[in-house]
């Protein structure tokens, strides 16, 4: 549970597009990073590369290393269907399996994984739901189909999914992008406790939630169109909102950008 | 002229856009959900521009006309069909006897007809739908994209084959393929009634069993064409949220692709089901006509609605004897109007699934 990442010369390309350069970056355990800048500049691809999604799209490629608790992910004996078993993600727009229950939505992790013993999953069933402050709201209606719900609690509704296997490390792609203000400092908040348990990663495009919920700060931005992304500085949370090494931080936060 | 001021416009656009970004970057930050300024229109009295009107005429005028359309061919058969039926000496729906020669003691029914339309058609589904499933599922899901649109071409193709080649094929290429394998069905399995020695020779190949298997290879390309399409758009989040909780290729299709598509491919089935159940000509020339009852075999002959009407239509020249075949057309028409019947509320039942 909870362990480090440490991203190596991280080179990612689409096809014959090169989409981030050289990115280097240490994730500790029991932490919240978040990575900041402008769009295009890399930063979900970054974070896709974490638990192998971003090979995902066609043509997509990687280059360096990604190491969880010391080992490559993109070792060549890494079964990336484990990697993601171990590492979760949670994604900008909430996307429950439409044709399952609520119940049967936060356990798919586990079912996929082999548990069939159904009091087991009745109670990881709870016990992630709690996690994510959605029990009380659904202990009701677990058998109705999870895209009831509304936007913020089926966004929950993916992170009880996502927390139910016990990650060692949780992906956040702009979880909230897609929600409302008191949604958003629900998530927030379960950020913030989920922390305690859990290391986590975070993009955002919003710099009150990155100075809000992460210990420390990636800002990524890309010299031009068709240029690379690049991770131009990474530091303590109050460090990068108070006092940036870089100029282009000082820029983007302050919103002098460009 | 016009060159200095092409060229300037991207000049002039580039920094107020800039300044834009400067401006949007903070608001984005500030609020999730920016909200997005729409300016009212004061409310006019509704105009109707003349170019809407004529497209909603023209789009109304071709919805009325099919279903006039429709109306007008159920009304045709059943005109065409009462008198005759009226004539009947035997029971329309019961009896198997089917004998219009003598206009004046007409004794027609069509329970085998019923009988060998629906076991052809079911058979042919049988075959046609895993099939479908698989190539649909390979070519959205497996197979490389520069492969997926040839392939798909040539599944398609397969829809442009004329129904009489296929007829053919099925006359002097598989029925003779078959028979070892029909005759060693016979054998090894004959005591269960569907595989039993039939009414006709099977030598000549000129069974259900092979009009059945011709005809799933002429609905496959229906089914693959709808059902790849409905699997085709599977939300990608949807798939990404299985591939994320570490799912394999084949339980990423079993937990979003299958349970998305679902619909869609049983009512791309349905489809399949009401051509199978109309397809005439090839039916025609493979099955061996016979006088002997449907007696439930797969290596029976006989005739289905579609094919006994074609091989009469030459006799048509009574109209009492016409109407016999006009009624049994009655009963293809209502038949496939229930299998599309069921087919929608099948599809309306998984519409929360959508």
């Amino acid at each position: 549970m909870a362990k480090r990442l440490d991203i190596k010369d991280l080179n990612l390309f689409y096809g014959k597009f090169h989409a981030v350069e050289n990115v280097s970056l240490a994730v500790p355990p029991k932490n919240v990073t978040a990575f900041i800048g402008p769009s295009g500049c890399g930063k979900s691809t970054v974070l896709r590369s974490l638990n192998r999604m971003h090979e995902v799209a066609p043509g997509a490629r990687v280059e360096g290393k990604v190491l969880l608790d010391g080992e490559d992910i993109y070792a060549s004996t890494v079964d990336p269907v484990e990697v993601r078993r171990t590492i979760g993600m949670v994604f900008q727009r909430p996307n429950p399996f439409p044709t399952m229950s609520i119940r049967d939505n936060v356990v798919a992790g586990l079912r996929l994984a082999g548990v069939k013993d159904k009091k087991k999953l009745d109670e990881v069933a709870e016990r992630s739901l709690r996690g994510a402050n959605l029990w009380n709201e659904v202990k009701d209606r677990l058998d109705k189909p999870g895209g009831g719900l509304s936007g913020g609690q089926q966004q929950r509704l993916c992170i009880a999914r996502a927390i139910a296997v016990q990650p060692d490390v949780l992906l956040m792609d702009e979880p909230c992008s897609a929600l409302d203000p008191i949604s958003t400092l629900a998530i927030e908040d379960l950020i913030t406790e989920l922390k305690k348990e859990y290391t986590i990663v975070i993009v955002t495009h919003n710099m009150q939630q990155a100075a809000r919920v992460s210990d420390q700060t990636a800002f990524f931005n890309l010299l031009g169109v068709g240029q690379p992304g690049q991770l131009i500085e990474v530091d303590d949370t109050e460090k990068i909102f108070s006092n940036p090494g870089q100029k282009a931080t000082e820029d983007y936060i302050s919103g002098r950008f460009g | 002229m016009n060159d200095p001021v092409v060229a300037k416009r991207p000049a002039g656009s580039g920094d107020p856009g800039a300044a834009r970004g400067v401006a949007a970057a903070p608001t984005a930050s500030e609020a999730p959900i920016p909200p997005t300024p729409e300016a009212p229109e004061t409310p006019k009295a509704p105009h109707v521009r003349p170019g809407d009107r004529i497209f909603r005429g023209l789009a109304t005028g071709s919805g009325v006309f099919i279903v006039v359309l429709i109306g007008a061919i159920g009304l045709f058969l059943i005109l065409q069909a009462i008198p005759s039926l009226g004539l009947d000496q035997i029971n329309f729906l019961t009896s198997r006897e089917w004998n219009t020669s003598d206009p004046a003691n007409l004794r027609f029914g069509i329970l085998d007809l019923l009988l060998v339309t629906v076991i052809v058609s079911i058979l042919a589904l049988l075959i046609a739908m895993p099939i479908a499933l698989g190539i649909a599922l390979f070519l959205t899901q497996y197979a490389p994209r520069n492969l997926a649109r040839p392939f798909a071409y040539v599944v398609d193709l397969l829809a442009a084959v004329p129904s009489i080649v296929f007829g053919l094929w099925g006359l002097f290429v598989l029925g003779p393929v078959l028979y070892p394998f029909s005759e060693w069905l016979i054998d090894t399995l004959g005591w269960i009634p569907i595989f039993a020695k039939g009414n006709v020779n099977v030598q000549l190949g000129g069974t259900i069993f092979t009009a059945g298997i011709v005809v799933a290879v002429m609905i496959l390309p229906i089914i693959t064409a709808v059902s790849r399409e409905v699997f085709d758009r599977t939300p990608r989040m949807h798939i990404e949220g299985a591939i994320a909780l570490g799912a394999t290729k084949w339980e990423v299709v079993r937990t979003t692709v299958l349970p998305f598509g679902k619909a869609g491919y049983v009512s791309a089935s349905m489809l399949g089901l009401g051509r199978a159940l109309g397809e005439t000509i090839a039916v025609m020339i493979i099955l061996s006509t016979t006088s002997a009852a449907f007696g439930w075999s797969l290596f029976d002959g006989g005739a289905t609605f579609a094919s006994k009407i074609a091989l009469a239509a030459p006799e048509f020249n009574d109209t009492r004897s016409a109407g016999a075949y006009i009624a049994a057309g009655l009963v293809l028409f209502v038949l496939t109007f229930v299998v599309n019947a069921i087919a929608r509320s099948i599809v309306a039942g998984h519409k929360e699934y959508e």
